[in-house]
């Protein structure tokens, strides 16, 4: 453990741009898991009188159309977003390597069969087959989640496939072969933890796109409802309020959301760095 | 080392076939292979590309099942027992392998340690975790290891080093038959003495045979007790390696030891092949496969395949000229 | 008495460095030979020895981190070292030639054979449009494809590797080059491929009076293939002596190690000599003699710059106490 823990300290030094994403995920989290009590105001708390005042010394993002304070909700959304992409990926990610590396290391019907499920997730727009399956299975954010884990699966899915393939025939599968490990074993403790590394980049750039995913799905209306502060929908009552001129309603948490999502992107790296056992010397 | 009167047979593989299919036909890369291999006895196995000695170590090291034919190990038929399940069988501890490349033959996430120990943990019996390290040390130890070296990845070891923990891995479970897939071929000359010879005195000390597979017939003639020559899935020639090298019967072995560069005989014009290799793509049961390429080919080879025949000290040829 | 040629090609303190995050690496240190006119020069060595940066440095085709230090090629009169792209993209293909050691990766993968070899000859030889496609079937022919008409539309990978390998000497000798330098052109070829190419490359070479510069780590094939041979260890030159005087009777203790450690002499396993210790790190400071470390002859006055001792005419030892 504090072998891996040194080795994380070393790729955060040697990349500055790797540390700084990392210092912006560790913000993240603390928002998410903390917002709440760091807040100033209560984010639902409605106050008409304050309505619509633009960015001032009481209010650094300035109030929404109902006198609640931005900032504190961009705050407080993060939690929500973050919950939601996470685990969304998290789902994604263990669905799509099962299938892809099962499919990969068998071959055979086994793998036509799992490739014929990914394709048909495939063939649709990814967002629009996001909405049928909220609208589906009813608007709830638990919903959201699922519907992105959906349509992530195939990535991870022909990822994870492509990996074991090449490494299938490696010399040191024969060998855990020869040295009695049977198929499973062999997927889960020799060929899965090679194919890590790259997986790492495409969590963490799905993470990003998951955000908006999720936040998309909220602009339109679905899952997640109002007064419930996320960024998404944030967003979607900002848009309203643009044209009159009130720009700070929509621009901070498109800005939050734009921030996660580069953050996420350079983490990606990163993480690869730390997954790789090769990186470290 | 000659072997005389009754040695008892450790390998015995009869009439070892493999085909693949290939478009509308069969791909044939072993056919009708028949070896013994003895006990304590180093068997050299040579050939080139497309000879099937890739093929042939996947099905003696129950990798890959035979399409026909029988392999008995110690007097028990493993041939039927199917790759998939031989994991679990009592043999597989007893045939294990040491492998070419000693890059691609290692787990990149696993340490030295742990690559020696998979095998001790799987098969080995009930051992606890303080008597792995135990075991591990000690073969660390027997190929020349360097305890320090232990913890390292593959990334950080040569490749003399990578190649000594293959051969610990290989012996840990105490195998009788150690299948030697090129063990130096990827290592520089001044290395390879070194596994060479570290190869020759484990089999001794530890009694295990080897059928050591390998391009380089200077190597072979060094660590081979008896060779094997293939050609295009058969097996052409095979008998003690003095006596074959010293007299190969077969013109494809002769066109073989023609091509070993040899410094005393700079500028000589050396026996070559021409031509193409046949195809084994269903090829025909009656014609020689080396027919063709062979500088004294006539009639019969067309009509009648050839098999091998042996003399009085057990060197065998399979062809119509010889014999 | 008449004043001995003008050799083709005179190396003279060539030294390369290469800049790495780990510090710099002296990978070549006052490397000096040279090759006359239509003959066959060896270089050998083992991995880490400097022979493929010499071939690459000649050609100025080294990786960007690295750069010439020190030293001379003359070659026709033009240093190599110093010219200009211009200059040095005139030789290259044309006068000097060089064939890589893995063929099919060397190939362009998406381009057909025959246009590859056409692309040659439209750059460089003199020859006209229409008449490019039958030089290139010809050089193909000359090589010994089979049907080359056919195989001119050929891609590598529909070809097997010793194919490959011709094609690449069909491209390098497309503008009959006066030096070919070859990098390792069997390694990894079967051995009767090998003895095929390198019959090939003499052929060639002895009809257009061609200079080889032969780079490889078999000291058996060069002893067989080559007027004199050049031996490298850790970027240095350590003896420069005709082929056969250098397998019979080396002066150098590395020379005599490695000569004891190629399987091709050696009469039993036991014979085998292994080369003690391992490459110096070639960052940082460097003894003048980066084999003291792992000599047996080491004395005192080994710690002095590297002497060029001349035993006998032609043959050369960077040593100060040779056999």
């Amino acid at each position: 453990m504090t072998a891996l823990l040194r080795h994380g300290r070393y790729v955060l030094g040697e990349n500055p741009v790797t540390g700084l994403a990392f210092a912006l995920f560790v913000l993240l989290v603390v928002l998410a898991a903390a917002g709440p009590w760091l807040v100033p105001y209560d984010p639902l708390a409605s106050n008409t009188a304050e309505a619509l005042k633009p960015p001032s010394h009481a209010h650094w993002f300035g109030t929404d159309q109902l006198g609640r304070d931005l900032l504190s909700r961009v705050v407080v959304a993060t939690r929500l977003d973050l919950t939601i992409s996470i685990c969304a990926v998290m789902i994604a990610f263990a669905v799509g390597s099962a299938a892809g590396v099962t499919g990969g290391f068998y071959g055979g019907w086994t793998d036509r069969l799992i490739g014929r499920v990914l394709d048909t997730i495939m063939a649709f727009p990814l967002f629009v087959l996001a909405m049928g399956i909220v609208a589906a299975l009813g608007n709830t954010v638990a919903n959201i989640v699922y519907a992105t884990a959906i349509i992530n699966v195939p990535f991870y899915a022909r990822l994870a496939r492509s990996e074991v393939m090449v490494r299938r025939e490696a010399g040191f599968i024969e060998a855990a072969r020869l040295a009695g490990n049977r198929g499973p074993r062999i997927l889960a403790m020799h060929l899965f933890p090679n194919c890590l590394p790259p997986m790492m980049v495409q969590i963490s750039l799905n993470l990003g796109w998951a955000i908006l995913n999720a936040a998309g799905l909220s602009f339109i209306g679905l899952g997640v409802r109002p007064p419930t502060p996320e960024w998404g929908i944030m967003v979607a009552e900002g848009a309203a309020f643009i044209v009159s001129g009130e720009w700070w309603i929509g621009l901070f948490p498109g800005a939050a959301l734009m921030l996660a999502v580069f953050c996420f992107n350079l983490l990606g790296d990163g993480l690869r760095d730390l997954i790789d056992p090769r990186r470290r010397t | 080392m000659s072997r005389t009167g009754e040695r008892s047979i450790l390998l015995d593989v009869k009439a070892l076939e493999r085909r693949f299919p290939v478009g509308k036909g069969w791909l044939h890369a072993v056919d009708d292979v028949s070896l013994e291999i003895g006990a304590g006895e180093c068997v050299g196995l040579v050939g080139e590309s497309g000879c099937g000695k890739s093929t042939l170590v996947k099905l003696i090291t129950r990798l890959l099942d035979p399409t026909a034919g029988r392999i008995a190990f110690d007097g028990h038929d493993i041939g039927g027992v199917p790759a998939a399940r031989f994991a679990r069988a009592p043999e597989r501890a007893l045939i294990q392998m040491v492998f070419q490349d000693p890059t691609d033959s290692l787990n990149p996430r696993f340490t030295a340690f742990d690559t020696i120990a998979d095998p001790i943990r799987r098969l080995g019996r009930g051992r606890g975790a303080g008597a792995v390290s135990t075991r591990v040390r000690e073969l660390a130890e027997m190929v020349g290891l360097p305890e320090a070296l232990l913890g390292r990845f593959p990334h950080q070891l040569s490749g003399g080093q990578k190649q000594r923990v293959g051969i610990a891995r290989a012996i840990a479970l105490e195998p009788k038959l150690l299948v030697l897939d090129e063990p130096t071929s990827a290592l520089d000359v001044s290395v390879q003495a070194v596994i060479l010879k570290l190869l020759d005195e484990l089999r001794r000390r530890l009694g295990i045979s080897y059928l050591f597979v390998s391009h380089d017939l200077a190597v072979v003639r060094l660590v081979a007790d008896r060779v094997i020559v293939m050609y295009l899935g058969r097996v052409v020639e095979t008998g003690p390696v003095e006596r074959v090298f010293a007299n190969p019967g077969h013109p494809y072995t002769r066109a073989l030891l023609a091509s070993v560069p040899m410094p005393e005989r700079r500028g000589e014009r050396r026996f070559r092949l021409t031509g193409e290799p046949r195809s084994p793509i269903d090829p025909s049961p009656t014609v020689c496969r080396f027919y063709g390429r062979c500088p004294d080919g006539f009639e019969r080879c067309e009509r009648e395949m050839p098999v091998l025949r042996s003399d009085a000290a057990g060197h065998a040829v399979a062809c119509h000229l010889h014999g | 008495m008449s004043d001995p040629p003008i050799p083709l090609l005179a190396v003279q303190d060539l030294s390369v460095e290469f800049r790495t995050r780990a510090g710099v690496v002296h990978a070549l240190d006052r490397v000096s030979f040279d090759v006359q006119r239509g003959e066959t020069v060896g270089v050998v060595g083992e991995s880490g020895s400097g022979k493929s940066v010499t071939a690459f440095a000649l050609l100025r085709i080294l990786d960007p981190s690295a750069r010439i230090s020190e030293g001379r090629a003359v070659f026709g009169g033009l240093d190599l070292v110093t010219a200009t792209e211009h200059d040095l993209g005139l030789q290259r293909g044309r006068e000097l030639s060089m064939i890589f050691q893995n063929p099919r990766t060397a190939l362009n993968p998406i381009r057909p054979v025959g246009r590859q070899i056409a692309d040659v000859l439209l750059r460089h030889g003199n020859v006209a449009r229409a008449q490019v496609r039958r030089r290139a079937v010809e050089l193909l022919a000359q090589v010994q494809i089979p049907d080359p008409e056919r195989r001119y539309a050929a891609y590598p990978f529909q070809l097997s590797g010793g194919m490959c390998q011709r094609v690449m000497i069909a491209l390098a000798l497309a503008c009959s080059p006066s030096l070919l330098i070859a990098d390792e052109p069997t390694t990894g070829l079967d051995v009767t491929t090998q003895a095929a190419i390198m019959d090939l490359i003499r052929e060639l070479a002895e009809r257009t009076n061609m200079a080889t510069l032969l780079i490889t780590h078999d000291l058996a094939l060069a002893a067989e293939q080559c007027d004199r041979i050049v031996v490298m260890h850790a970027g240095h030159v350590v003896e420069v002596a005709p082929a056969e005087a250098l397998f019979e009777t080396p002066r150098h203790p590395y020379t005599a190690k490695l000569v004891a450690a190629t399987p091709h002499g050696a009469a039993r396993l036991a014979d085998l000599a292994a080369i003690p210790g391992g490459l110096p790190d070639l960052r940082g400071e460097l003894p003048p003699c980066r084999y003291r470390f792992r000599c047996e002859r080491y004395a005192p006055l080994c710690d002095g710059p590297l002497p060029r001792v001349e035993v006998l005419p032609g043959h050369m030892v960077a040593c100060w106490k040779p056999l």
